[in-house]
């Protein structure tokens, strides 16, 4: 084990996949000097024929690691703030997403797209959104969303050995956060969830940034209220583990999902649609979600803390869900523990 | 792939072998015509008979390991580059059979094997692509070359700028080829482009040309010249082709437009410069080839259609275990339900 920052470690899975791939390319604007840590030193470590930096072209860009990962070529292009995808995105919607599936199967495109996403920091609506929601809908894209460097490390490994697009996003003001890592070379599996805190009376998902914010909520929930919650870290929405959300209300009997995204359409939703499609029997409340509200992220603080998502409102939410009084002597509760 | 095959009973006369694939697509495009309006076809066709000098002019320079780019009238890039057109058809009629296995179909022609990267029917996606592929070739260090073909209309898209700048900075192998054929869709392309196209490309320093395509012989010298230079390390090229579409912008607008969008004059005007036409008398006139044996090549390759026809009209359509393989994987999990 070794202890590294998030951006650290994303910075540490490229080195080694570059390192164990000479075929990679990666290229972005100002990768040289990175803005977010992610990439620096590639260049100098690589090169400047596999780091490149490029223009502001996000639709080129995109279209281009199709033409490089069409012909044989293993590729990772940095979008920078995942507001960008937007602007290049038919490369990633009508391209990227579509021809490995149009083209019957004669290829696959092995790009990895990395962005940085997320509010909270007065950046503004056009530098501060979660846009993982609408790539879900694309139907041929996988998505990364770690919450730890370890998996931050773990899961751009697999996203970029997997061959297929995949999208990575790095919670912006998560980069500074520390975490042990495992040492040596290791992947993290897409489509496994990891239980963060392990619990009895509710579940919470929670994407990204969002984990830090759901067990800080948990812990005062235990101490304040004797309320258990698991707190359940998808850690990919493409593909998602289904599995391990069915497991998990099997055990509480609720569902929480927390998303900074806005709500509607979102990652968040789709988590609730399909708890309430396959595991409408296992619920003993209606399914809730802490997300955005359907609006543009406002600039100034006290409006910006407002939209964003806290651990006030993912409590307020459980208190909501759970009603306190009956949980402690509830059936449910008790059969919980007598089936350990 | 049989194509070749074939045409190595010309291959000793480049002159006749253009014809050839010229009149390839010619003949095919004609039989699509034919099945479009016989309800043979899925849906609505692009048709490229009249600018069958530009795919041939260029693709000739080309082998099987430089890749191409090309458009939502991509059925003639896809003869010219050596795709078999017993898979194209197959492709347009959606058939499994097709190289795509009918899940991309008359937009979206691709045959990998033979380095063609795909019709596409986003304007000016190709492009970018194209560029990609030229920065593999680029990184690999081979003589490697990649060509976007587009339309006018894609001048007009951020892409073409944007990756023009790239090319230009990177010195990448790319050869850039514009086919004006004088509307996008239905709009004149004058009332919808500013300026020279090819003076786009000049202003950022790529070398650029506009040249007569319908003239195969003009566009071969032309494109031999810019695919040269990609081999060489000596950068993109673009070269701006003034053509016109035979046809309408899609076999089914007969069935939609509600009134002309050119005129009877224009249409015979341009007919009276069909690239195959002029290109036939120059080979009578500078004794290439009699009558005869045009004719002989005419009946060779009518027939290689029809057969083509034959075979995917009664191929089987897919199968739904087909979609199977992509119900993981890019998707996710996923079901139909």
């Amino acid at each position: 084990m070794a202890t590294r920052r998030f951006i650290q470690a994303v910075n540490e899975a490229l080195i080694e996949e570059m390192e164990r791939n000479p075929r990679i390319v990666l290229f972005g604007e100002d990768v040289k000097i990175s803005m977010f840590g992610d990439t620096k030193g590639l260049a100098a470590r690589f090169g400047a024929s596999r780091v490149r930096n490029t223009p502001i072209a996000e639709e080129t860009l995109a279209g281009m690691a199709v033409g490089v990962a069409a012909t044989g070529r293993p590729v990772i292009v940095h979008m920078m703030f995942s507001n960008f995808l937007y602007a290049g995105f038919d490369g990633i919607a009508n391209q990227m997403t579509k021809l490995p599936f149009m083209t019957g199967g004669q290829i696959k495109l092995p790009i990895t797209m990395l962005c940085a996403y997320g509010g909270g920091t007065s950046t503004a609506a056009q530098h501060s959104d979660t846009p993982y929601g609408m790539l879900m809908n694309l139907g041929g894209i996988n998505i990364a969303v770690p919450a730890t460097p370890a998996d931050a490390k773990g899961l751009l490994k697999a996203g970029i050995r997997s061959g297929y697009p995949t999208a990575f996003f790095e919670a912006r003001t998560r980069g500074g956060e520390q975490g042990d890592i495992p040492d040596g070379d290791y992947v993290t599996a897409f489509g496994t969830a990891r239980i963060a805190r392990p619990g009895r009376d509710v579940t919470i998902v929670a994407i990204g940034a969002m984990v830090k914010l759901a067990l800080q909520a948990a812990e005062t929930l235990a101490k304040e209220a004797n309320i258990d919650a698991e707190v359940l870290d998808p850690r990919t929405l493409v593909p998602f583990d289904e599995a391990a959300l069915l497991s998990s209300i099997n055990k509480t009997g609720r569902l929480l999902v927390v998303d900074e995204a806005r709500d509607r359409c979102s990652a968040a939703s789709h988590i609730a649609a399909i708890a309430a499609d396959r595991g409408f029997h296992l619920l003993r409340a209606p399914v809730r979600r802490v997300t955005a509200p359907n609006i543009p992220m406002p600039y100034a603080p006290a409006l910006e803390q407002l939209v964003y998502p806290s651990t006030a409102r993912i409590i307020a939410a459980v208190r909501r869900l759970i009603k306190v009084d009956d949980i402690a002597a509830s059936d449910h509760r008790a059969g919980a523990e007598t089936s350990r | 792939m049989d194509m070749q095959a074939q045409d190595i009973t010309i291959s000793d006369n480049r002159t006749l072998s253009l014809y050839e694939r010229m009149l390839l697509i010619r003949r095919a495009e004609e039989r699509l015509v034919q099945a479009f309006k016989e309800g043979a076809l899925p849906g609505n066709v692009h048709l490229y008979i009249g600018e069958e000098a530009i795919a041939v002019g260029v693709c000739t320079h080309l082998t099987e390991r430089d890749w191409i780019t090309s458009t939502h009238r991509g059925h003639g890039h896809f003869l010219a580059k050596g795709g078999n057109p017993a898979a194209l058809f197959a492709e347009i009629y959606g058939r499994g059979s097709g190289p795509c296995r009918g899940f991309g179909g008359t937009m979206h022609v691709a045959d990998f094997s033979m380095g063609i990267l795909g019709a596409n029917g986003i304007v000016g996606a190709g492009i970018p692509i194209a560029a990609g592929a030229a920065l593999s070739a680029q990184l690999e260090g081979g003589d490697r070359v990649a060509v976007a073909f587009f339309g006018d209309g894609a001048a007009n898209r951020g892409v073409f700028l944007e990756a023009l700048n790239i090319a230009a900075l990177w010195r990448l192998p790319l050869v850039l080829v514009c086919e004006n054929n004088g509307y996008c869709e239905f709009s004149p392309t004058e009332t919808v482009t500013a300026g020279a196209i090819h003076a786009r490309a000049a202003a950022i320093g790529i070398p650029a040309v506009a040249i007569d395509g319908n003239d195969v012989e003009a566009v071969f010298d032309c494109a031999g010249a810019a695919v040269a230079r990609a081999r060489a390390s000596g950068g993109p090229s673009l070269i701006e082709a003034r053509t016109y579409r035979l046809r309408g912008h899609a076999e089914a607008e007969v069935y939609w437009l509600s009134e002309n969008y050119r005129t009877d004059e224009e249409v015979v005007r341009w007919q009276e410069r069909d690239p195959l036409a002029l290109f036939v008398a120059k080979l009578q006139r500078d004794g290439v080839a009699n009558a005869a044996q045009l004719a002989a090549i005419d009946a060779a390759v009518t027939k290689r259609i029809a057969d083509a026809v034959e075979i995917a009209a009664h191929a089987a359509t897919p199968a739904a275990d087909m979609l199977q393989p992509f119900l993981s994987g890019a998707a996710g999990t996923t079901e139909i339900r």
